[in-house]
């Protein structure tokens, strides 16, 4: 039996799905070892159980839980599929404020109120706060990214097919721009984020001239009292460098440096 | 043929980008009321873009969309550009531009032949149309393909490309991969022929309503990149800083996506406005692609939008070339990224596949992010499609099956490619009455 494969979409650019997508060369190929029996973006079929779900998207509403922990239940595995799914991405940044005060932001006080008015559409609007989806649900592999990176999609569906599991290893993006001979993007003048960032985008920011701002999330065991000394070290003071861990990882600083949740 | 009482509900509406529900009431068969339905989660960049900097911000805001990441960037580039006073170089706007063009390449061949070709075809999805037209699916991933290394030779990578900043280019691109990318452009060509006659055959559904049309107006050019907003109600322009009183955005309580209307209760953006709206500005090629399609402007048909994006695809490969003819031509020269006065507000607006995309960012003197706004595309277009829906529907209704009713409505939206991060689970489709 081939293994069936879904994909899912909550909070999200849903680029990672497009990204999946861009994996052309070998998207006919790989049709022919699975089936996708759910993808809303591209497809319209659907499917009731699934070997492994693909989740994309952070989770922000009560609605949005309840639909993710059916999907869990029907899955032999399930992965989070990029940044949201993973940390909650760059818009678990809008923790920092009440739902309310967001929603008055966006679309005046005036118009929130009149919305948030009205019973039969409440579930719609009723914003809790942005959380990874391993805040709802067990995961069992993440893809991390923003966007996740295609070939690291391609090599865990090649586990599945071969009936093993990967293993996640941490390292730092550091080491992989090492590994390119890139010139330190410290060395440049600039302050990055790859000594403490999961690895596996091969460092792509730092190679095409940027830095890294650690969209692949915190390393678990994250030196980050040093890494801030380095920061420090570089002219940002602690407001700024919080700023640079909250960018793309808000939901995991706190996490992090408080202890485990 | 739908006669009596019932009401369907597609939620989750499939191949489009986002979350919408469709919901049609027929009771003793007249159409009640056809409604759209936005469930997307709100991620409030509005709101915590706030205290950021500007170079921060269009890398930040890239994230509102994986499809047009290409085009938030520019906007908010603009934006941010406008607010503190900078003037990008020739050479920079000149990237920009090419940068815009591959995107719209690859989104409007992921749109046509990917998310609404199987309609037409009456196939669920792409994935039979493997088998049973495994040629247009292959030279579709072709197209597809080449567009995306488009970008990603001058964006760095196809999806939120890091290469641009505000003022100017971090990393140039490389002239080898430039050349390479023209002479597959070129090649590619034929393929284009083939993809256009793919679409040719397809039939359209018979159903017009005259709307306005609005798009960004360029006195030189078929306007994707700069320009006024023009509208085909007042056939005059309005500049990009009044987008306020142009998008007129409003709140209802079903839908978590913002509306807007300008002259009348709705209008139209995306390809089928601006090919109404400067038809003469297109490249020859395109617009000899616009008459083998059947495509005459003004054109009233919103699934026509489709053709419409054919003929820009062709428009956009033409442009494409000629413009990576003066990168070559002119070569590239690194320049550092023009510096900027912080403190000030600035409005930018690009054309993006589903039409025009307005970014406005406020800056206190310490550069820090004050108040922010984003009128998307398709925000503009929901109450556009509402209308059209609610016109089609009681004809609809008369003249087809329940299935077919349901088709054509999902059809319409796709039609406007809406990108509310959306798509209709058939099997969530409940018959009721």
């Amino acid at each position: 039996m081939r293994p069936r494969i879904a994909f899912f979409d909550f909070a999200s650019c849903e680029g990672c799905q497009l990204a999946i997508l861009n994996c052309e060369d070998r998207l006919l190929d790989l049709l022919q070892l699975v089936d996708i029996v759910e993808f809303r973006e591209a497809l319209s079929e659907k499917g009731a159980r699934y070997d492994v779900a693909f989740v994309e998207g952070s989770i922000h509403r009560e609605i949005d839980a309840e639909r993710l922990r059916d999907i869990r239940a029907r899955s032999r595995l399930l992965v989070a599929l990029g940044a949201c799914a993973s940390t909650g991405n760059v818009q678990a940044a809008a923790n920092a404020l009440s739902p309310a005060e967001n929603f008055a932001r966006v679309y005046g006080e005036a118009a929130r109120n009149r919305v948030q008015a009205d019973r039969r559409h409440w579930p719609l609007w009723a914003h809790t706060r942005v959380r990874p989806i391993e805040e709802v649900v067990e995961v069992d592999h993440h893809l991390r990214g923003c966007p996740v990176v295609p070939e690291e999609f391609l090599r865990f569906l090649g586990h599945v097919l071969a009936g093993t599991r990967p293993m996640e290893r941490p390292h730092a993006v550091c080491t992989e721009c090492k590994a390119a001979g890139v010139r330190c993007v410290f060395e440049r003048g600039e302050t990055c984020m790859g000594q403490v960032t999961w690895a596996g985008c091969r460092a792509i920011c730092t190679r095409q001239g940027y830095r890294c701002d650690g969209c692949r999330g915190l390393l678990p065991d994250a030196n980050l009292a040093a890494h801030r000394r380095v920061l420090r070290e570089h002219g940002l003071d602690d407001e700024a460098i919080d700023a640079r861990y909250d960018l793309f990882c808000a939901a995991g600083r706190q996490a992090i440096e408080e202890g485990p949740l | 043929m739908s006669q009596g009482t019932w009401t369907v509900k597609v939620e989750h509406v499939t191949r489009v980008e986002g979350h919408g529900s469709i919901r049609i009431d027929v009771r003793d068969g007249s159409v009640r009321e056809v409604e759209l339905h936005i469930v997307e989660a709100n991620r409030f960049f509005e709101s915590f873009v706030r205290g950021m900097g500007p170079a921060e911000i269009p890398w930040v805001v890239s994230r509102v969309c994986g499809i047009c990441c290409v085009g938030h960037q520019l906007a908010a580039t603009k934006a941010v550009e406008a607010a503190l006073g900078i003037e990008p170089s020739a050479q920079t706007v000149r990237l920009r531009r090419l940068l815009n063009l591959s995107q719209f390449i690859q989104s409007h061949v992921l749109h046509v032949f990917f998310l609404a070709v199987p309609d037409f075809l009456g196939a669920p999805s792409v994935l039979p149309l493997a088998r049973t037209h495994p040629d247009t699916v292959r030279r579709a991933l072709r197209l597809k393909k080449l567009a995306n290394d488009f970008t990603a030779v001058f964006g760095g990578r196809t999806l939120h490309p890091m290469t641009g900043t505000v003022g100017g280019w971090r990393k140039l691109p490389d002239l080898d991969a430039v050349a390479d990318i023209r002479r597959r452009l070129v090649e590619a060509l034929p393929e284009l022929e083939a993809a256009v006659a793919t679409v040719a055959e397809l039939p359209l559904p018979d159903f017009e309503r005259e709307t306005e049309y609005v798009s960004l107006w360029h006195p030189d050019r078929y306007a994707l990149y700069d320009g006024e907003v023009y509208s085909s109600d007042t056939k005059g322009t309005a500049p990009v800083s009044s987008y306020e009183s142009i998008c007129n955005e409003y709140a209802v309580a079903r839908s978590t996506s913002k509306r807007s209307r300008w002259h009348r209760d709705s209008y139209m953006v995306g390809a089928l406005a601006r090919v109404n709206n400067a038809f003469d500005r297109l490249r020859p090629e395109a617009r000899e692609v616009a008459e083998r399609l059947g495509l005459r402007t003004p054109c009233f048909n919103p699934y026509a939008n489709n053709a419409a994006q054919v003929v820009e695809i062709a428009h956009c490969f033409h442009e494409s070339l000629a413009l990576l003819d003066e990168v070559l031509g002119e070569g590239l020269v690194p320049e550092e990224p023009v510096a900027g006065t912080p403190g000030g507000r600035g409005v930018g607006a690009v054309e993006v596949p589903r039409g025009i995309l307005f970014h406005d960012y406020s800056f206190d003197a310490d550069g820090r992010c004050v108040a922010a706004n984003a009128v998307i595309p398709t925000s503009q277009n929901v109450a556009s499609i509402e209308d059209d829906m609610r016109a089609f529907a009681p004809r609809m209704v008369k003249e087809m099956s329940r299935e077919d009713v349901t088709l054509h409505l999902e059809m319409l939206l796709r039609a406007y490619d809406p990108c509310i991060s959306c798509s209709v689970h058939m099997l969530d489709v409940r018959f009721e009455g």
